[in-house]
């Protein structure tokens, strides 16, 4: 191998192309089956496991999944941390209720039939609350989500005529009823997650996606690039907003009850914020993860301790011991450690071949397992 | 006239909130930890007082001998085992830590306390002065005197000392104060340590005046917050002037509307202020920065 090149060969754009691409990484065939195994894993799960009490643990977690894949689509990929998304979660609650109250329904597929004006209403609110807590950034805008959301549930409180006070409101509950409750509800917050997955993956490709990104990595950047900031980020809350607004509207159908002090609960933006960085911020797949794993562990200690604060205080400690040992969450962490195992498979195999020494741009693009063809196959 | 009355509960109570926000805009100043268990922490050392005043006897103001250095050891510690092994995002990261630690103290607290709500009692505490027609109540005014002395005392530990100088210099730039030789993590411990040493001695004033359980914390952070963006995230000043113009403004609507809209009124103010300084009224503009 020479240690200095003259002059390095030019590539093509295709070859650089390759060559930049991380060949570590699963290939597309791998991520497609990964999903579709996971839907029908989720798919079965009801069928599997027919326990009452279990398929409402999986209900619950249907509907958290909805709100941190929705919830991600704004805050990973815009890097604006949103710790007030209960806003769009109680407003979609009362939508619900109020609609249902009003229009006299009472069949429980009608009731379902009028769940998707919860996301509109949600992503409908998002417009004034985004246009107000836009303006600021970082720590401030934090503060000023969980301040909007405090706002809302004293608006809840404060005009007991709209919302019944704390006296709170009744949903009238679905008419099928019996061991297949559970079902409706859990079916149809799959669908919506999966469609809130498709959603969340178009935006990641898109250039709209790109310029979120570029506003999390700098936004004066961004913005001098010319990108349409405010309605980039504006357009990512609303879209959002409808996702975790739908999770709202099938919790009340679910629950049969909205109280302010539920609907717009610190909780819930804690939960969403926990779970998505769990898993990993800003990814596809992290908020799947942490809804999945998270979710069900929230219903269980909530079921098995709910009678004390017990389950507060598990749940608390839990959440202190994972942030600070998994950072950057699950998926990443995960995704580094696959990859420098990989990588350390890959030198120990080079070195075997003698290609090891001095290592030059040229050579690593030469060399890297991505760029030869013959490794290119098995991928 | 009931306005004016308005004004003098405000201008007390607004005192008050003023010590609770310095803890919490001082630490965010130091180390940019947003401290989300502020308000659990009030409500912890409204507690201590609580049992140490009805247990041993004394009189509230005597259980701060025992309450600061408790509470500030507790500050101390939860920097040197939840913050600092923080390295990256740090300022969403700590704020889901401490929202996190508040989940775990308001657990415990209700396990132990339950949900009643429960109030510090001072055989002084229910008299009031009289000047004209206004009503001066003893509890308000001696909040208001404790927490002018607090503060003061803050602010000559601040400008007078060696530490404060440290405290300063890390505030501004915390890689130059790391430079010049200032043990940053021992600095922002002790800084944790007397945002939550401030924010017991405002619990006991908070327990002396309004009746509390646990779940009081979360109404006493969400105005902690606003007072700390309203007067600029840092500014110790800015969060004493914010604490008094928010009170009061709520007092004011509280007496002359209805008492349930004065909170309300409360966040209204923020909205507005926001609209045109979006920095606060006394915070520096963040330039680029997200």
């Amino acid at each position: 191998m020479a240690v200095a090149e003259a002059a390095p060969e030019l590539l093509s754009p295709a070859e650089i192309d390759r060559a930049f691409r991380d060949p570590f990484s699963p290939s597309k065939r791998t991520r497609a089956t990964s999903w579709i195994l996971l839907l029908a894993a989720l798919t079965a799960f009801p069928l599997v496991f027919t326990n009452p009490a279990v398929t409402s643990i999986g209900v619950f977690t249907m509907f958290f999944l909805v709100a941190v894949v929705g919830w991600n689509i704004f805050s990973g990929y815009s890097g604006y941390i949103s710790i007030g998304h209960a806003v769009y979660y109680g407003f979609g609650q009362y939508t619900v209720a109020l609609l249902i109250l009003h229009l006299g329904i009472t069949s429980g597929v009608s009731e379902l039939a009028i769940v998707p004006l919860a996301g509109l209403a949600g992503a409908a609110v998002a417009v004034p609350v985004g246009l107000l807590v836009l303006r600021v950034r970082r720590h401030t805008f934090i503060v000023l989500t969980i301040a909007v959301m405090f706002i809302f549930q004293l608006l809840a409180f404060n005009f007991p005529s709209i919302t019944g006070g704390s006296s709170g409101m009744n949903v009238t509950p679905p008419s099928w009823s019996g061991n297949n409750f559970n079902l409706p509800f859990y079916y149809i917050a799959l669908g919506t997650a999966a469609v809130g997955l498709l959603t969340s993956w178009a935006v990641r490709r898109s250039k709209f996606g790109l310029g979120l990104l570029a506003i999390r990595d700098d936004e004066d950047r961004a913005k001098g690039l010319g990108i349409k900031v405010t309605r980039a980020k504006l357009l990512a809350l609303m879209l959002s907003a409808f996702f975790v607004g739908i999770a709202g509207g099938l919790y009340a159908i679910f629950v049969g009850q909205v109280f302010p002090q539920f609907a717009f609960t610190p909780f819930y933006d804690l939960y969403l914020a926990v779970f998505a960085f769990v898993g990993g911020l800003g990814t596809l797949s992290g908020p799947v993860f942490g809804a999945l794993l998270l979710g069900p562990l929230q219903q269980y200690f909530e079921i098995q301790f709910g009678a004390t604060t017990l389950y507060l205080i598990i749940y608390g400690v839990l959440f202190v011991v994972i942030l600070l040992a998994l950072p950057r969450g699950i998926v990443p962490s995960l995704a580094d450690r696959y990859r420098s195992f990989l990588a350390s498979r890959w030198r120990r195999a080079e070195e075997r071949r003698g290609v090891g020494g001095s290592v030059t741009a040229g050579s690593m693009i030469a060399s890297a397992p991505g760029a030869a063809p013959s490794e290119r196959g098995g991928s | 006239m009931l306005v004016l009355q308005g004004i003098v509960d405000g201008i007390l109570a607004g005192a008050l909130y003023a010590l609770m926000g310095a803890g919490l805009t001082l630490v965010f100043g130091v180390m940019e930890v947003i401290n989300f268990a502020q308000g659990i922490i009030v409500v912890l050392g409204a507690y201590f007082t609580y049992t140490f005043a009805s247990h041993l006897g004394v009189d509230p103001f005597v259980t701060l001998l025992l309450t600061i250095p408790i509470m500030f050891t507790l500050g101390y510690a939860v920097y040197m085992l939840l913050l600092r092994p923080i390295k990256r995002d740090r300022v969403i990261m700590s704020l889901l830590v401490m929202y996190a630690t508040a989940v775990v103290i308001e657990g415990v607290l209700d396990l132990i306390f339950g949900g009643t709500l429960v109030e510090v009692n001072a055989s002084y505490g229910t008299g009031s002065v009289h000047l004209g027609a206004l009503d001066f109540p003893n509890v308000y005014l001696l909040a208001f005197g404790l927490s002018a002395v607090l503060l003061a005392a803050l602010f000559w530990i601040l400008y007078h000392t060696k530490f404060g100088r440290s405290l300063r210099a890390t505030t501004q730039n915390l890689t130059a104060a790391k430079l010049v030789g200032i043990n940053v993590d021992h600095v922002s411990a002790l800084t944790l340590g007397i945002g939550v040493g401030l924010g017991a001695a405002g619990g006991m004033l908070f327990g002396m005046t309004t009746p509390f359980n646990a779940a009081s914390s979360y109404d006493l952070i969400s105005r902690l917050l606003v007072i700390v963006i309203l007067g600029g995230f840092g500014s110790v000043w800015g969060a004493g002037v914010a604490a008094i113009l928010m009170l009061v403004i709520e007092d004011v609507v509280a007496v002359v509307w209805s008492p349930v809209w004065g909170q309300t009124v409360f966040y209204l103010v923020l909205a507005l202020v926001l609209m045109f300084r979006p920095q606060g009224l006394f915070g520096r503009r963040i330039a680029r920065a997200q």
